[in-house]
């Protein structure tokens, strides 16, 4: 049953309107910050819109993708952050200890 | 319908924004993040196109593995890196290209102009005449209701019930290739550089 409501509509576009700002903010995003940021908000947007569309198409079932969707934004988070971090995906000690020294080092402590 | 186009116009000119960002940035650990976006808002699109299975696909493959293996191989891959150990986003410069590239995308063009041409050969989306519905068996869409006990998409009732031993088969190639990559891309520990040195002295 499609709920064709001029709010859905208007919350899509809204939701496109974000998602193409998030994208401009990792074109140019000059730090990884800016960029993991960016992909992030973009991966939650995907979340939204696919629930509204669901609701738009009267196609409900397509909630269980959101979630899928949300799931894996989380996973590629994590691992985009953990090689942002450590250079790789394990913690050995070799990488804990540059970890180490790169917290201690002035420019992260001002 | 009007609804809908106001929808995926934008999907599809965001879609052509950041293929177009992924060819030209030089930096390819952004470049890895934008092949995330764009496989985000492909799945969105087939989404849209009542393709929840092949959408489905495309997040877990396109949105998680993948970049976590571009990811996986660009930590494999020399770079310059700071004296504290520290990646800044700058460090995965891609080299400068050495030709022009006007072939590459003469050839690009007319590969995008021939594809387009070819699908005005194609039914309409959504065409109830289409070879697609009607061959090779269409009671296929009218029995999958009742054999399914309901499952409400025939797609995937055909791909994970009538030809299940055919996605199991695919399901195993795939499973192959991961372990072959996770081998590949594994990162060597101090243990396995000790044995390769040990083996190298005997030899």
């Amino acid at each position: 049953m499609p709920i064709d409501h001029p709010a859905l509509l208007v919350a899509a576009i809204a939701i496109l309107v974000t998602m193409t700002l998030a994208l401009i903010r990792a074109m140019l995003g000059p730090t990884i910050f800016d960029r993991v940021l960016a992909l992030n908000m973009f991966g939650t947007k995907t979340v939204l819109l696919i629930c509204v569309v669901g609701f738009l198409t009267g196609r409900t079932d397509f909630l269980d993708l959101a979630l899928l969707y949300s799931l894996m934004n989380f996973i590629g988070m994590v691992a985009l952050l953990r090689f942002s971090e450590y250079g790789t995906f394990g913690d050995d000690e070799e990488h804990k200890s540059l970890v180490e020294s790169w917290k201690n080092s002035p420019e992260v402590n001002g | 319908m009007l609804n809908m186009n106001l929808i995926v116009i934008p999907i599809l000119l965001l879609l052509a924004a950041t293929a177009v960002t992924v060819a030209r940035i030089r930096n390819l650990w952004a470049a890895v993040m934008f092949t995330g976006i764009y496989s985000f808002l492909g799945a969105s699109w087939m989404l849209i196109l009542d393709a929840p299975d092949v959408a489905f696909t495309e997040a877990a493959v396109g949105a998680g593995i993948s970049t976590i293996l571009m990811l996986a191989t660009l930590s494999l891959t020399p770079k310059k890196r700071h004296r504290d150990g520290h990646l800044q986003s700058d460090d995965f410069e891609e080299k400068p290209l050495k030709h022009s590239p006007f072939w590459p995308l003469l050839v690009v063009t007319i590969t995008g102009c021939a594809l387009v041409y070819g699908t005005y050969d194609m039914p309409a989306f959504g065409d109830p005449n289409a070879p697609i519905q009607v061959y090779p068996d269409p009671s296929f869409v009218a029995k999958s209701q009742p054999d399914m006990h309901g499952l409400p998409n025939v797609v995937t009732a055909v791909l994970a019930s009538y030809r299940g031993y055919d996605t199991l088969g695919e399901t195993a190639v795939i499973f192959t290739a991961g372990i072959a990559v996770l081998l590949i891309l594994r990162k060597n520990t101090p243990e396995d550089d000790r044995r390769a040195n040990e083996q190298e002295a005997v030899s």
